[in-house]
């Protein structure tokens, strides 16, 4: 790929060190609502990428004709075009799923991450790099969430992407015959948390950098 | 000498590597060290952290002890080979030999996995994070097999007690630090994550899981059913045993929180001894009463709710059912998450034992109320601290401005 190292920069840094979630700890309540399905994070991880790119792109494009005073209601019209374009979308083409996230998708207008960006990146920014931070940006939010949900799943249904990984839980098969019993604190979100808490104390000690005091 | 010297050895060998702190910590559990600190200023004291924990492990034997007779009596009584206590606290049918083999070979496990668990996490994170192993783990180990139900698998309990430590405790820096109570994060864990073996009518009475399986496979036995008291309140059924039962304790529950008796002896040996604080007992037991009483108040005009049954229980009858009594005397005076101004320790106190009963009633699906209670209270035992500091502070700087006007 023919990227300068600042665009790398933009694209690879919010997966580790500038992650949304775990280091800037934006976007958690959707972390914590969503998560504990695989699937749903996943299409969740795609429509936050789909709607911070395109805002990204169109708010930078129009950076210079945005009048600061009410630049905030310019960027709430542009995400909640894309929102309802995302929200049709998956009723059109995913009815089961987008009933599972219910007012979430609707709720990426408030994510704190997609109006963060659009602030801090692309009204200052040309297209280009505001797309490579749009990626990037939503990217390390899928990663977590999806980290996040493939424990959530695993310990709290005993399956990933609803194939069931240690046998039947009501049935009795498979490791459920020995007594082994699913976690029912994974399915509530406090366990999200505490979930989300141990991947920045795991990252925080690897990269003692980005403790604060 | 000879153990004592070995393992006086072992440490001298393991001084200043990474294992240093488990090889000092076994050292110093099981014996004085020879040699003393050599400089600054120190304060020689019979009761150290290890003295007062050990303390409330002697104010806890007695709990474990009736623990393991009850598990046995409330699974031979439900089976029906005993007869029902006759002669009050020293009933033969109680204090039988049968009773305490099986009561220790179920609660034995969950007090040895508690605490191989427990203090194996501990031993972990102190040579990790390079500090001596500390004393904390020493009664939250007792405490939770008394909090569980006697049939607790023992990974689940396992699983639990990791949690409870990691999440509980050390995250925050250890004990002393910790913000929740370690055991009652292990029993809150396991309410959440396991319920069906928490709550219900089958996880009371050792067996009663077992013969439900037995009897749904085809075999033709009488279904054990061990409810607790709040249990069958919470669904409006009668209440069957006596207020003298209650009292000595021979009633279906967690392992060791049945024996209100003995948990009040243990309660004063523990004020006697300067160790469990008296302001929080006492206030938690009138915190308790008042919203007792308060429900006692407006309970005809609830006839005919599912809140009926609850309400109208006597309103010095909670402190005898369920985990209160326990939760008051042993897990609410826990000194590193209770408030600790003495106005504070009122006030906290006060609002366990008002919280506890108000829990009990508005939630007849998990009708013990004292666990969440106590961990709520833990969370605003800082911020009830600050306040009282704070009119504190207030009240002498007005006395200030007095006298310098």
């Amino acid at each position: 790929m023919g990227l300068s190292k600042k665009h790398k920069g933009l694209l690879l840094d919010p997966l580790a060190d500038k992650n949304p979630i775990t280091v800037q700890v934006l976007g958690i309540c959707s972390a914590l609502a969503i998560t504990a399905q695989l699937k749903p994070s996943i299409i969740m991880a795609i429509s936050v990428m789909f709607v911070l790119a395109m805002g990204n792109v169109v708010i930078s494009l129009l950076r210079n004709v945005i009048p600061s005073k009410i630049r905030i209601i310019v960027q709430l019209v542009v995400v909640a075009a894309l929102v309802i374009v995302v929200d049709q979308v998956l009723k059109a083409y995913a009815y089961e799923l987008s009933k599972t996230l219910s007012v979430f998708v609707g709720l990426i207008i408030t994510n704190c991450i997609i109006m963060g960006r659009f602030e801090a990146f692309a009204l200052a920014n040309k297209p280009w790099p505001s797309f490579l931070d749009a990626i990037g940006n939503s990217a390390g939010y899928g990663l977590l969430l999806i980290v996040v949900a493939f424990f959530r799943e695993l310990l709290g249904s005993g399956s990933i992407l609803g194939y069931k990984v240690f046998g039947d839980a009501i049935e009795k098969t498979g490791l459920y015959s020995i007594g082994y019993e699913n976690n029912g604190f994974m399915m509530l979100a406090p366990m999200a948390l505490i979930v989300v808490g141990i991947i920045i104390w795991i990252q925080r000690s690897k990269n003692p950098a980005l403790i604060e005091d | 000498m000879g153990l004592k010297q070995n393992l006086h050895n072992l440490k001298e060998k393991y001084k200043g590597t990474k294992m240093a702190p488990a090889f000092n910590a076994l050292h110093t559990f099981l014996y004085l060290p020879n040699d003393t600190t050599h400089n600054g200023t120190h304060i020689k004291a019979a009761d150290d952290l290890k003295r007062t924990m050990n303390t409330v492990i002697l104010a806890l034997i007695p709990c474990l002890i009736f623990g393991m007779f009850n598990a046995g009596y409330q699974h031979y009584l439900a089976t029906g080979e005993i007869h029902a206590v006759s002669a009050g606290f020293f009933s033969p049918e109680f204090w039988s030999l049968d009773n305490l083999l099986l009561g220790a070979m179920k609660i034995l496990p969950l007090v040895v996995v508690s605490y191989a668990v427990g203090l194996g996490v501990e031993f972990i994170f102190a040579i990790v994070k390079g500090h001596e192993v500390e004393e904390g783990y020493l009664v939250s180990g007792m405490l939770i097999p008394l909090i569980v139900p006697v049939d607790t698998p023992l990974w689940m309990l396992a699983i639990a007690v990791i949690f409870g430590v990691v999440i509980g405790k050390e995250v925050f820096g250890g004990t002393g630090m910790n913000i929740l109570n370690p055991a009652l994060t292990v029993r809150a864990f396991l309410f959440f994550s396991y319920s069906t073996w928490m709550t219900g009518d089958k996880v009371w009475v050792t067996g009663a899981v077992e013969r439900a399986k037995e009897i749904a496979g085809g075999a033709k036995l009488d279904a054990i059913s061990g409810e607790t008291i709040l249990g069958g309140l919470a669904q409006g059924k009668e209440l069957t045993y006596s207020v003298m039962d209650q009292f000595l304790g021979f009633i279906p529950g967690s392992v060791g929180e049945t024996s209100t008796l003995l948990i009040l002896l243990a309660g004063l040996f523990l004020i006697f001894t300067k160790i469990g604080s008296w302001r929080i007992m006492l206030s938690a037991v009138l915190g308790s009463l008042a919203m007792g009483y308060i429900f006692n108040m407006i309970a005809p005009s609830m006839d005919g709710t599912k809140f009926y049954a609850l309400m109208n229980l006597e309103f010095w009858q909670h402190l005898l059912v369920g985990g209160l009594a326990f939760g008051i005397v042993f897990m609410a005076t826990d000194p590193v998450t209770a408030a600790q101004t003495n106005k504070g320790k009122w006030i906290y106190g006060f609002l366990i034992g008002f919280m506890s009963v108000m829990i009990r009633v508005f939630n007849p699906a998990f009708p013990e109320g004292v666990m969440l209670a106590i961990l709520l209270m833990n969370v605003f035992a800082p911020t009830i601290d600050h306040y009282v500091i704070q009119g504190n502070v207030k009240k002498r700087l007005k006395r200030l401005k007095v006298k310098t006007a």
